[in-house]
């Protein structure tokens, strides 16, 4: 019984303990501190629709872009051993050109929101695919590739809207950023369960997963099986680059407008530290990425736990690094290595003691 | 290649040459908007203002260069350097004195270096992650220390704040007939002085060499009897001490605590230090090229300025630009360095 | 007799599972130059690890100058005056040439620069160094910097100096340069420990050998007394008697059949321009020495470097096989000679590993289901015996001979026409051995070619019906039928003059 309880920590979730353990913590904890934090309401909102409301449903609603992108992003990680950190400002370049092309329709129907969304989509993968060539066939570090991207890319957003801020309205946006009339989930929480279980699809159809694996683990072997490394880590990016599409859509809806100074500002650490808290090693390699969404809410919860004990937005970050060094800290191999020595130590006195006892 | 007894030239090692290019470039792109565009080009204050405006950048992309060269990343540099800021106005307006208050921002910056530097080096954690979590807490502390921006009202701040060195050689006449002369800014005393330690320490010390080896080979270091340890905790020591003096020199310019201070400085300062010729790699890197680099990146927000593009967003798109031709370049020139070298002659 | 320098007595060590070395003796005496010899395996490596203090011995004596030691660390190496200069340069190629001679032994805060580049230009002199002291190291050839790390140990004032496989990577020019300096250094006292797989260069230059196999001490031998065909025998030996269970079939003389595979002149970044060509259902060898370029050949027919030239055919198409996914795709599979740099992903699963190369060949489009890649998985764990604990189990906690069987599975469930395999029983036990033996010979009555490398000849005579001898990345010699025989393998390996 002992040993199926330890299994359980040490081989059965695997990489998946670290970011379940901190889900555990979390609702322990606010369970403890206010147990009606995840208590669910049904309420009217403006438009008179009948949604759910609560803590719960705006943690899960709140992490959908961080969600879709950390799924990307542990891709990238995963193929080629570092992090795309401008997927924020690629997002809001994303965004403008969304907000861009409804712009210049004269109204605004589904059809045309597919239509800026697939230009949206074009746009970014072309971004994605600019990072990519610079990494996969320029031998960049992905971090200072994606530099680049990172410095221009809002004011490259500012540019596509000609230093406006315009705004969107329509019925159909504000059901993309909130509810579909009807429908009491956010749309936005639909749009990443439908991301998922594409992902989940395109594993089932591809060979997306056993080839990023590995080109990142073992990028030799990989070769001489006859799988093309700059292939795999291009597509990374490109596949991003569609989260990236859909993270800055999603993004516009919620607030009817673009703004590239503000647009999932900062997401980018937030991105890289859900694959890192999901159980991901970002030196690439093996993935999983429902690790990195369950890290995304991980992240999404800490915030409006924070939020809830009345910490300002802006003050949520020095608790949240708390938070990541304690995670990185419990992770670190070295810390791990010191722990078992000192388990060995106090298990051998202690069994030192059951000698001497018996002797006497 | 070879000639014994006459003078003969070494040919230039990576970090020299990236260097060259660097210094090059900004000379070319000086002089080339001093005869196209001319105006403020012409005077020297120019020169005096991107440096009066940079100086805590400078200094910040010092302590950048020094981990970079390890082989690591600091990218807290920006958030502490704000935290700073934010903790000596507070100080000094609720009555401290000067001594102290430059006492605090050596001490937030030492910690922040130390904290770090152990995680990184004796824990073995991922720099990126270790330097994001500092910059969250940075940021998060300066914006609990306080929301609104807040100005100093310190008498002998005001004073020291207000020490300019002022050159009427090097002033130009203002269209209406009075001399105006060159005004330097303390900061820039400071940034210069540290620059100054800095290349000394990466050049003729031991432990700067050593920085350099572990950023070289890390192994190759470690069989040559360095403690990699230790090095590698010292660069994050050093830097975190820089982003504190960076700090400091920050709110000499600016006067004010603000919760965006220094906001995107530490990808400025990355920026710098890459178009200086340091290499994320680690190995190689200048403090001198750092500091062109720095200057190459606001003379091409200025050109950008002065040529008539107004538009908010050229200047972040140029130095984007600037950031790929830069980063293009250095990895074309050093491929193709190796590839000569594993030619057999 | 010169004084003893180095005396190294009954040292034992263990790696879980293998016994590395078992009372191993080591002399070393002032003043000479003492090769140490023995295939992959041998022990040599471990032997040079304990005495520079990577690993601990288990058991048995160092004794320097007649004094005890204990060598815990690089460190306690270098202050028992034991210097090593290993394959793989230690040095940083970032730092100047005197930097690098001084790094980490200086004292004081200040790089005493003008001091240190003055004395090192000294000794690069002294030693006839072709480097200066200002030079940054990176720019210096990869003998050059081999020179400058000798350089270092020589300024160390070592007494023993461990040369680790010095000359892989030089060219005749440069090699001579470094056997000059190793006497010279010779002369000065001295003892040099030489490792190395280069017969002709043992003979250049060395005047003692100790052999080594399997971790067990052949013997010491004065260079002039041993013939080089001896000292190949010595190192391959003649083992495994129960390999002859296998039975003689020696007339498997193939009556002509078509050619399956045929080169001209194929060239890579890593081998010089050879011909080759395999017949269906034949299995060849490349035999030679390490480093004789038997590897770098066969990689070339599979594409894994970058093809620089020659022409190919396949059946009788010409082809291009420019990368791996050409070669598979013409029916080509091989097993690469380092398993764990080539060959296993270590962190994925068996079955993960073992569908790789199929699911390449089918593309990216047409992934192998789950329950399809569990019976391949189950189908080949069960015919090649993988001892595995599930087909889920990461490939990396397998031993050495169960990670071997699972890249052979990944290739014979490719079903190729043509199979090469480089050292596919090196590092394994001797069953298993047996067992891929075995399997070879299967394989060719299937019809499949298959190209059989390995550092035992005996090995190879059993299973190869044509074997083709490459000595300093040239093919010497073609052997077969009745010119098979061990002693005609050694001496066309060795070359006969010697």
């Amino acid at each position: 019984m002992k040993q199926k309880f330890k299994n359980l920590f040490s081989g059965g979730l695997g990489q998946l303990t670290i970011p379940l353990i901190a889900i555990l913590l979390l609702v322990i904890f606010n369970l403890i501190r206010d147990p009606s934090f995840f208590s669910i309401g049904i309420m009217h909102n403006n438009d008179g629709n009948v949604v759910l409301a609560g803590n719960l449903i705006s943690i899960i609603n709140g992490a959908s872009e961080l969600a879709i992108l950390a799924m990307g992003m542990t891709l990238v990680t995963a193929a080629c051993g570092g992090q795309d950190i401008s997927v924020g400002a690629a997002a809001a370049i994303a965004g403008s050109v969304f907000v861009k092309v409804l712009k210049s329709t004269s109204e605004i129907t589904g059809l045309t929101v597919v239509l800026a969304f697939l230009c949206a989509c074009i746009v970014a993968m072309l971004f994605g695919a600019f990072n990519g060539t610079l990494v996969a066939i320029f031998k960049i570090q992905p971090m200072i590739a994606t530099l680049i991207l990172y410095t221009c890319g809002r004011s490259i957003a500012y540019w596509i809207n000609g230093g406006a801020t315009p705004t969107v309205s329509s019925p159909i946006i504000t059901a993309l950023g909130g509810f579909i009339p009807g429908i009491p989930v956010p749309t936005p929480v639909i749009i990443v369960l439908v991301a998922g279980i594409v992902l989940k699809l395109v594993f089932r159809f591809t060979s997306l997963q056993l080839f990023t694996q590995s080109v990142g683990i073992n990028g030799s072997a990989a070769h001489l099986n006859g799988i093309n490394e700059k292939f795999i880590k291009m597509l990374s990016f490109v596949i991003l680059g569609v989260c990236v599409a859909i993270a800055g859509s999603i993004g516009v809806s919620r607030l009817g407008l673009i703004n590239h100074e503000t647009l999932l500002i900062d997401i980018e650490m937030d991105t890289i530290l859900a694959v890192a808290i999901g159980g991901n090693s970002l030196g690439g390699g093996k993935f999983k990425i429902s690790g990195s969404i369950i890290g995304a809410y991980v992240i999404q919860m800490l915030t409006i736990t924070l939020y809830a004990m009345k910490v300002s937005s802006t003050d949520v970050k020095a608790y949240k690094a708390i938070v990541i060094v304690l995670l990185v800290v419990i992770g670190s191999p070295v810390v791990k290595k010191k722990v078992d020595k000192l388990m060995m130590r106090i298990r051998k006195s202690k069994d030192r003691n059951t000698v001497k006892g018996a002797q006497s | 290649m070879k000639k014994k007894n006459g003078v003969y030239r070494e040919p230039l090692t990576n970090t020299q040459l990236l260097m060259t290019i660097t210094i090059g470039i900004f000379v070319v792109l000086y002089l080339l908007a001093m005869i196209l565009l001319g105006g403020g080009f012409l005077h020297a204050q120019q020169i005096f203002d991107m440096l009066n405006d940079n100086a805590s950048l400078i200094i910040v992309s010092c302590g950048l260069t020094i981990v970079m060269i390890g082989g690591g990343i600091d990218i807290s540099v920006g958030a502490v350097s704000s935290l700073v800021v934010m903790s000596c106005v507070l100080y000094l307006n609720n009555g401290g004195n000067i001594f102290f208050s430059i006492l605090l921002a050596l001490g937030i910056g030492l910690a922040f270096g130390a904290v770090q530097g152990f995680l990184v080096s004796y824990l073995e954690i991922q720099p990126f992650i270790v330097t994001l979590a500092g910059m969250f807490f940075a940021r998060g502390m300066t914006t609990i220390l306080s929301v609104n921006p807040q100005k100093v009202a310190h008498e002998g701040f005001a004073a020291l704040r207000d020490i300019k060195i002022e050159s009427s050689l090097l002033g130009y006449t203002a269209k209406n007939g009075n001399l105006v002369p060159a005004r330097i800014e303390l900061g820039v005393v400071v940034a210069f002085f540290c620059v100054i330690v800095i290349f000394v320490l990466l050049k003729y010390l031991r432990l700067g060499r050593s920085f350099y080896a572990i950023g070289g080979n890390q192994t190759s270091a470690m069989m040559l009897g360095i403690n990699v340890k230790r090095a590698r905790f010292l660069s994050y020591l050093i830097c975190g001490l820089l982003s504190g003096i960076s700090g400091y020199v920050l709110m000499m310019h600016t006067g004010a605590g603000n919760a965006t201070n220094a906001a995107g400085m530490e990808m400025n300062a990355i920026a710098s230090s890459i178009i200086g010729g340091t290499l994320l790699t680690g190995g190689v890197g200048n403090v001198v090229g750092t500091c062109f680099g720095t200057l190459t990146l606001t003379t091409i927000k200025k050109i950008v300025v002065s040529s008539g593009l107004n538009d908010p967003w050229w200047q972040s798109i140029t130095t984007g630009g600037m950031l790929c031709f830069f980063i293009l370049l250095q990895s074309v020139v050093l491929g193709r360095r190796a590839k000569k070298l594993s030619r057999p002659v | 007799m010169k004084e003893v320098l180095l005396q190294m007595k009954n040292i034992e060590k263990q790696f879980p599972g293998v016994r590395a070395l078992s009372n191993v003796d080591f002399t070393l005496r002032k003043g000479e130059i003492h090769a140490l010899m023995g295939e992959n395996g041998a022990g040599k490596s471990t032997l040079i690890k304990i005495l520079t203090g990577v690993y601990q011995m288990d058991g048995g004596e160092i004794l320097v100058e007649g004094k005890n030691v204990s060598i815990r660390s690089p460190q306690d190496a270098q202050n028992n005056g034991i210097s090593t200069v290993y394959q793989e340069i230690t040095l940083c190629p970032n730092l100047t040439v005197a930097e690098n001679m001084y790094i980490g032994r200086e004292d004081g805060a200040w790089v005493k620069k003008k001091n240190y580049e003055k004395r090192a230009d000294e000794i690069l002199t002294r030693l006839g160094i072709p480097a200066r002291s200002r030079q940054q190291l990176g720019s210096c050839s990869l003998a050059v910097q081999q020179m400058v790390a000798i350089a270092r140990a020589v300024d160390m004032e070592c007494k023993v100096l461990i040369l680790d496989e010095p000359t892989s990577s030089l060219d005749d020019k440069e090699v001579k340069m470094l056997f000059d300096l190793m006497r010279d250094l010779k002369s000065q006292g001295v003892g040099i420990i030489f490792v190395t797989h280069f017969l002709e260069q043992v003979y250049e230059v060395s005047d003692r050998i100790t052999v080594l196999r399997n971790g067990e001490l052949v013997g010491e031998y004065t260079t002039e007394e041993l013939p080089q065909v001896e000292l190949v025998a010595k190192m391959i030996g003649k083992e495994l008697d129960e390999l002859s269970s296998l039975g003689d079939e020696d007339e498997r003389e193939s009556e002509v059949k078509e050619v399956f595979y045929e080169a001209e002149g194929l060239s890579s970044t890593a081998a010089l321009p050879f011909n080759f060509r395999i017949h269906k259902g034949e299995v060849n060898g490349f035999t030679g020495l390490l480093g004789s370029g038997r590897s770098e050949s066969v990689r070339a027919i599979f594409g894994a470097d970058k093809v620089t030239g020659g022409n190919v055919r396949v059946g009788c198409k010409r082809v291009k096989i420019n990368r791996p996914i050409d070669a598979m795709k013409c029916g080509i599979g091989y097993l690469a000679e380092d398993r764990k740099r080539d060959g296993i992903i270590a962190e994925l699963s068996v079955r993960e590993n073992i569908i790789l190369a199929l699911q390449v060949m089918n593309g990216f489009f047409k992934p192998i289901s789950k329950s399809e890649s569990e019976a391949f998985a189950d189908e080949y764990i069960k015919a090649l015996n993988i001892k595995t604990a599930s087909r889920e189990t990461p490939v990396g906690s397998l031993s050495g001979g169960n990670q071997q069987k699972v890249i052979l599975a990944r290739w014979l469930l490719t079903h190729p026409d043509y199979l090469i395999l480089d050292e596919p029983t090196r590092g394994i036990d001797v069953g298993t051995k047996l067992e891929i033996q075995k399997l070879v010979l299967k394989l060719a009555e299937e019809g499949v070619s298959v190209t059989f490398i390995s550092s035992e000849v005996e090995e190879m005579l059993r299973t190869c019906s044509r074997l083709i001898v490459m000595r300093d990345r040239h093919i010497v010699g073609e052997l077969k039928g009745k010119e098979l025989t061990q002693t005609q393998v050694m001496k066309t390996i060795a070359g006969g003059d010697k």
